[in-house]
């Protein structure tokens, strides 16, 4: 374990939620992959799938124009109507109005990354203000990133403060919390950082893993530390808590894996998109090519879908 | 001492790697003599649908090298073919071939090779133009590779037959997922040895072996297949012809009932290299 914040404080939390073993998460998480999806599973497992996208685009080269074409990319997948729509489109606050044009009224909701992402290196009130900005301008949901540095200097006071000024600016607008994965070093990290989000956030917020602009994205190993931390949450206190593992995620094979480990972990109550997500975009193509390949039976080649926005 | 017999496990280059397949299924080859030899890998469709993920993926990578480059490339797969000729012409003796049919195979099989490295940066020179029109345009049609071709090869000569059959599609930059003979696998497995230590990148040749029942299917409805260039019998011809129908790919058969004399100066051509070629003509305006 890092030594670069004070233990003691890490370590009386840790003695609260229980540390994570680490090697057992890595064997259960290897035993996912060898699961057998077939047939209607796997159909039902690649709809489900593309209902829980949230199509994002973040980039510095995002225009109103190519925020419109991902949301009738979110409305409408694929040719084929009885594609379901994805959960949401993930934008940057300044393009919230935009996307609300194209998609309110719809059950693809608008969802905004703030608090100065993807660093989160903004004053408080800066990035307050970028949340109730996005909220004012329709976003339906609120992705913001925790303070990591405050996190790893051992300030879990001030993370959890920081968290429910957020809380309290969304509104009604739902709130995914950021974990950044990549710069918690470790499994007890995310379990601690879990519980610090879980504790202040309330029933139906997110907890995230990462905001997909570091190396390091979703892998099913943190996502399986979150779903246990989300899992013991709830038994001790009630609270369902959502999971959305972000970045990384570009297979069909990999969605479904995932789908199983949250199976596996908390069951079918999670397995819809008011509790379970994947922040991804090249993800919705795979998907729509396997359930063409399902529905004709002949490999499909990618470039017969529509491009979304490629941004991880 | 006595020393234990260490026998080697064959496995299919695919993706730049070598690999079972994913099935996990292995079929027995036994030699001439009728005794048993090695496991090989029995690919599926899973395989195939991997190794055309892999082919896409270096498609674009071999089309930018410069022909001067593939041409190198290609031989040097020659030089380490001959290299190891002898082990090469073993794996021909497995199928029966006398030693003198094998070695004169083995030698066609590099000289193959070789013919088409030299054609690498000299085919466009024959097939592109400069086309007269009648408005102010200057109108010329250059070539491209058409991206991944499915190749299927015939259980005679399985040495040379499989390389007449690649090495066209490659040089003009097409990557290619080729199925060996069901029957003689062995050569095929040394060929990727030999295309991994040749400075052919990764995936621009993928070899699977099995049975054709299998596999021809998924070859003719694999949408990412651009082409098809198959040996193949009457029935194997209508799955293949309808499958691409389907998928819009070209198909180029040849008749496995009918003998093919793969050693004949007529099975190498540039009109080989034109098979798995399309054509872009450009209108450009000129001033007056």
């Amino acid at each position: 374990m890092s030594v670069r914040y004070p233990t003691s404080s890490l370590q009386a939390l840790l003695s609260q939620i229980g540390p994570v073993d680490q090697v057992g998460i890595d064997e259960r998480v290897a035993k996912y992959g060898t699961r057998s999806i077939k047939k209607a599973a796997k159909l039902w497992g690649l709809r489900t799938a593309v209902t829980m996208v949230d199509l994002t685009t973040l980039e510095g080269k995002d225009t109103p124009g190519k925020v419109a074409s991902l949301c009738q990319k979110a409305l409408r997948p694929a040719d084929d109507a009885s594609i379901p729509p994805t959960a949401a489109v993930c934008v940057y606050p300044s393009m919230v109005r935009h996307a609300k044009k194209h998609v309110g009224g719809t059950s693809v909701k608008v969802a905004s990354v703030a608090t100065a992402f993807p660093s989160g290196q903004a004053p408080l009130s800066t990035r307050l203000a970028e949340v109730r900005a996005a909220v004012a301008d329709g976003a339906d949901e609120i992705d913001m990133v925790i303070n990591r540095g405050a996190f790893l200097a051992g300030e879990f006071a001030e993370v959890q403060d920081e968290i429910a000024a957020v809380v309290e600016a969304c509104g009604r607008a739902t709130l995914k919390v950021i974990l950044e994965v990549s710069e918690l070093e470790s499994y007890d990290n995310i379990r601690a950082a879990s519980f610090l989000a879980m504790q202040v956030i309330r029933p139906g917020d997110f907890i995230k893993t990462s905001t997909g602009k570091t190396s390091l994205n979703a892998t099913l190993g943190n996502n399986q530390v979150m779903l246990e931390a989300i899992r013991d949450h709830y038994l001790a206190t009630g609270v369902a808590i959502g999971m959305k593992p972000a970045g990384g995620i570009r297979t069909a094979k990999q969605a479904l894996t995932f789908l199983i480990a949250v199976k596996e972990t908390l069951g079918d109550a999670w397995l819809n998109n008011t509790r379970y997500r994947f922040g991804a975009s090249s993800l919705l193509n795979d998907l729509l090519r396997q359930l063409e390949k399902e529905r004709t039976g002949a490999y499909q080649a990618p470039y017969s879908f529509s491009e979304s926005a490629e941004s991880y | 001492m006595t020393r234990l017999p260490i026998t080697k496990t064959p496995k299919v280059y695919v993706g730049g790697a070598f690999i079972r397949s994913e099935s996990a299924r292995v079929y027995p080859l036994h030699d001439a003599s009728g005794a048993f030899y090695a496991n090989i890998p029995q690919c599926t469709r899973k395989d195939l649908r991997n190794a055309v993920e892999a082919a896409a993926k270096a498609g674009p990578g071999w089309a930018r090298r410069t022909a001067y480059n593939r041409g190198q490339i290609l031989y040097r797969l020659g030089e380490m073919l001959e290299a190891r000729a002898s082990e090469l012409a073993a794996a021909l003796q497995l199928g029966g071939a006398t030693p003198a049919a094998a070695a004169r195979e083995v030698a066609a099989a590099v000289d193959r090779l070789v013919y088409y490295a030299g054609w690498t940066d000299k085919y466009e020179s024959l097939l592109g133009s400069v086309n007269p029109v009648a408005a102010p345009y200057f109108n010329f049609t250059v070539t491209e590779p058409m991206g991944v071709v499915g190749i299927i090869a015939p259980d005679e000569c399985p040495l040379l037959a499989l390389i007449t059959l690649i090495a066209p599609a490659i040089t003009s930059g097409n990557t290619v997922v080729a199925l060996a003979s069901s029957k003689q696998p062995y050569p095929a497995i040394l060929l990727g040895e030999m295309l991994a230590t040749s400075d052919l990148p990764g995936g621009v040749v993928n070899l699977l072996t099995g049975f054709r029942k299998e596999l021809v299917p998924t070859f003719a409805t694999h949408a990412h297949l651009r082409a098809l260039i198959a040996v193949a019998d009457p029935e194997e011809r209508k799955t293949l012809a309808l499958g691409a129908a389907d998928s819009v790919k070209r198909v180029r058969l040849i008749k496995a009932e009918v003998a093919t004399d793969w050693f004949a100066d007529a099975a190498q051509s540039l009109q080989a290299i034109r098979d798995t070629l399309e054509f872009k003509t450009t209108w450009h305006p000129v001033g007056t």
